[in-house]
């Protein structure tokens, strides 16, 4: 079929009505599906992180009285959208027995950007592989320049039944100067 | 703002752009039966914007699939309204590519200049039909599953390739977690990528050679805005409110139980518009399949291909008018037929609550504290007394028991009943039925075995019969501690309030008044004994015990009568037997009422 002759806009105002209408139905016909998508999306920030309670990480006759501190993964409860699953890594903890028989835990999660430290025994100190964050055997910073912008993340730790270290297990928000939970 | 809309259009030409798309011709004026184009450009802008958010949550492995389709159906917040809209946006388009090819034929706009428009058209058809398809398995429900696993058995008969074409489809020999990714990929990648490929030629040819108007013309011409923009918004928003409304009606889109390869699934269908292919396979006998999969469907497309060329003749448009609504009208028979054989058959209807109750109940497991395994959901249900348990009966256990009068199933078993009907087996109900002298040798209990004339029917009918109020009493003490020992969840309340009863019936059951113990072994080891063993009578030690070998010296040793010995003879497995054992129990998770 041939071209008809082009159509000229119709008069302002002619239409208005139909203008109006075309506009108002257009532009709910475009945000539903949107809106239906982000509500969606928007999920996660409906859900909390269940704090979890203390937990057994080590027995005592593995930390020697005043001996470095060592690394123990956190066995507990990880909940990952759909899944359960019991007794399963959720996290690493460094534990060290003081002299006369505390124990101190710290999140081995840099406070930085949340990369695992290790524990330099030559250097007796923390120090974090990705950014080079120092610290202290308590945790405190090193460094003046150090990344970090707090000291490593203390956790509760108590010893029992005689001989079990239980840990009340949490991870912090990174490159916070405050401890936030997440 | 007009500075800035200035330079961009200096930069972008986008007022060109935008003038001859709101000002192209519309000649005759706006009409209503213009609007189908539209509506499916909508639609397809919908299932893209949709289907984009369902994929932030979607995780396609065989482990994962059915368990994120769960999480956004009934966790996420909105998910399931997400998910309908996607779902019911599908179905709505299959019925707008209907209407639109209808519109398109009957207009005779398929002829030239517009035949490779009309083809695009087709393709375009095809494309979406083929998003139906790898969009249905994705949930990797057992509907999903076995339909699609008709669909890409059927390919594998296709002459030369079938074979390997299937085995690339599925990703390797056997359904998995690449069936599931490969899908994705088709699903929401190459499909939709080739659609808006399409589109944009559909709509450019569409441009190119103007709108073929209705003749007779009513107004004069009209540009497209805003006329015919006002009627395709309306038309939008009418498939919109069709589509919401199924929403909400049903609560999103249906989720299946999770698909299991070991679970056969009678209620296996393809979404309602591939239903004539379905029903149409059923006229090929086996050998001929490709007809009706392939040849059949393979030429309706090519004549309607062939349409333009067709519609050159005299005749010809009358002809492609009329061979369009001979296939439509062979289309909704060939689907009539089907939903009307599932309708008057009962085994479907069987299968269907079979499915449904499924469903329910492994979204009930999914949400108990112990949450889906990293095994997947399947394993919920694998392990699930509820589920199995009649499932197990019917199969094994039916041909003599029953439950309830029936399968365990809600079915009917053909043959006489030989054994006892085992529904609250072990409860006070159950046992005061057992000795009551009307119906112990009644089809409930011992009416269809060997013991019908035994001692224990014979005890029940004269010494029970005759029994004074007092010893009537004491046999109400005995049931009450002898189904105790079953430690019932439906009685633990009860049981906890009648200890004092439990005893002494405990005691009763070994005195000489109701002589339990002349047969019978009770706590106390007796070589003697010659009926089962009433020491945790009905607990699931007892009956895991009793279905793994009921010719036990503890049972019924060789006076067993038919019963076989399930676990001994390995016919069923321990899980297997536990999972009966806690089913006629009445064990299994409940979730708590709100």
């Amino acid at each position: 079929m041939a071209h008809s002759s082009p159509a000229s806009p119709p008069p302002d105002r002619r239409d208005f009505l139909a203008k109006a209408a075309a506009v108002v139905i257009g532009s709910a016909l475009a945000v539903a599906a949107p809106v239906a998508g982000l509500v969606v999306a928007l999920d996660p920030l409906r859900r909390k992180s269940a704090a979890g309670g203390a937990v057994q990480v080590a027995s005592l006759a593995a930390l020697p009285e005043g001996g470095e501190p060592r690394q123990f993964p956190v066995l507990a409860t990880r909940v990952d959208a759909w899944n359960i699953t019991r007794n399963v890594p959720v996290g690493a903890v460094f534990l060290q027995r003081l002299k006369g028989g505390a124990v101190r835990a710290f999140n081995a999660s840099c406070p930085h950007a949340g990369c695992f430290v290790g524990f330099r025994a030559d250097k007796n100190c923390y120090l974090c592989p990705c950014h080079n964050s120092t610290f202290a055997t308590d945790g405190q910073v090193l460094d003046r320049t150090s990344p970090s912008p707090r000291a490593l993340d203390e956790l509760t730790a108590e010893v029992r039944n005689g001989g079990e270290v239980w840990v009340t297990f949490r991870n912090f928000r990174p490159g916070e100067k405050e401890r936030i939970p997440v | 703002m007009k500075p800035a809309l200035d330079w961009l259009d200096q930069r972008t030409g986008y007022k060109k752009l935008l003038h001859e798309a709101l000002f192209e011709n519309v000649p005759g004026g706006a009409r209503w039966r213009y609007v189908w184009g539209s509506t499916l450009t909508f639609c397809f802008a919908v299932q893209v914007i949709t289907g984009l958010f369902l994929w932030l949550a979607y995780s396609a492995s065989a482990q994962t699939a059915w368990e994120s389709v769960y999480y956004i159906q009934h966790e996420m917040a909105g998910g399931w309204f997400l998910r309908g809209l996607h779902h019911y946006t599908a179905q709505a388009m299959t019925v707008l590519l209907v209407l639109h090819l209808m519109q398109v034929v009957i207009d005779g706009a398929y002829k030239a200049p517009r035949e490779v428009n009309f083809w695009t058209g087709i393709l375009l058809l095809l494309l979406v039909l083929a998003l139906s398809l790898t969009g249905y398995l994705l949930p990797w429900d057992q509907k999903g599953f076995w339909a699609t696993k008709v669909a890409t058995s059927i390919m594998a008969i296709t002459p030369f390739v079938g074979p390997a074409l299937q085995k690339l489809v599925v990703g390797g020999s056997d359904y998995g977690h690449l069936t599931l990714t490969r899908f994705l990929a088709v699903h929401a990648g190459f499909i939709p990528g080739a659609i808006i490929a399409f589109i944009g030629a559909h709509i450019w040819l569409f441009r190119r050679h103007g709108l073929t108007a209705k003749e007779p013309r009513r107004k004069p011409d009209a540009p497209f805005w805003p006329g015919q923009v006002l009627c395709d918004a309306v038309a939008c928003l009418a498939v919109l409110a069709v589509v919401l409304f199924l929403v909400v009606r049903y609560h999103g889109a249906e989720l299946g139980a999770p698909a299991d390869p070991s679970e056969p699934f009678g209620a296996a269908r393809p979404e309602w518009y591939f239903l004539f292919l379905f029903q149409l396979l059923k006229y090929f006998p086996g050998g001929t399949e490709i007809w009706g999969a392939m040849v059949v469907p393979g030429l309706l497309m090519l004549v309607l291909a062939a349409m333009p060329f067709i519609g050159k003749w005299k005749l010809g448009h009358r002809f492609n008018v009329g061979f369009l609504w001979v296939m439509l009208g062979g289309v909704a028979l060939l689907t009539w037929l089907a939903v009307n054989e599932d309708r008057h058959n009962p085994d479907n209807a069987i299968a269907v609550a079979a499915a449904e109750r499924d469903a329910e109940r492994v979204v009930a497991l999914a949400r108990s504290p112990d949450g889906i395994p990293q095994t997947g959901a399947a394993t919920l249900l694998r392990h699930d007394a509820l589920t199995q348990g009649p499932k197990l009966f019917a199969k094994n256990c039916a041909s003599c028991h029953r439950y309830d009068g029936g399968n365990g199933l809600g079915g009917t078993p053909t043959g006489k009943i030989g054994a006892s009907d085992l529904k609250g087996f072990a409860s006070r109900e159950w046992l005061a039925g057992l000795l009551d002298p009307k119906q112990v040798d009644g089809p409930h209990y011992f009416g269809g075995t060997k013991f019908k004339d035994d001692k224990m029917v014979g005890f029940v009918k004269k010494d029970v019969a005759g029994f004074s109020a007092e010893q009537k009493a004491q046999l109400q003490q005995v049931i009450v501690a002898l189904s105790a020992e079953a430690g019932l969840k439906s009685q633990r309340v009860l049981d906890a309030g009648d200890v004092a009863i439990i005893d002494q019936g405990k005691k009763l059951i070994g005195s000489a008044g109701v002589s339990c113990t002349d047969c019978h072994q009770f706590h106390v080891a007796d070589a003697d004994a010659v009926a089962p063993d009433l020491t945790g009578y009905g607990s699931r030690e007892w009956l895991v015990a009793f279905i793994t070998d009921p010719s036990h010296a503890r049972f019924y040793g060789k006076d067993n009568d038919r019963m076989p010995a399930f676990g001994k003879d390995q016919r069923l497995s321990t899980q297997e037997i536990g999972l009966v054992a806690d089913w006629l129990r009445g064990e299994w998770y409940e979730p708590e009422k709100p």
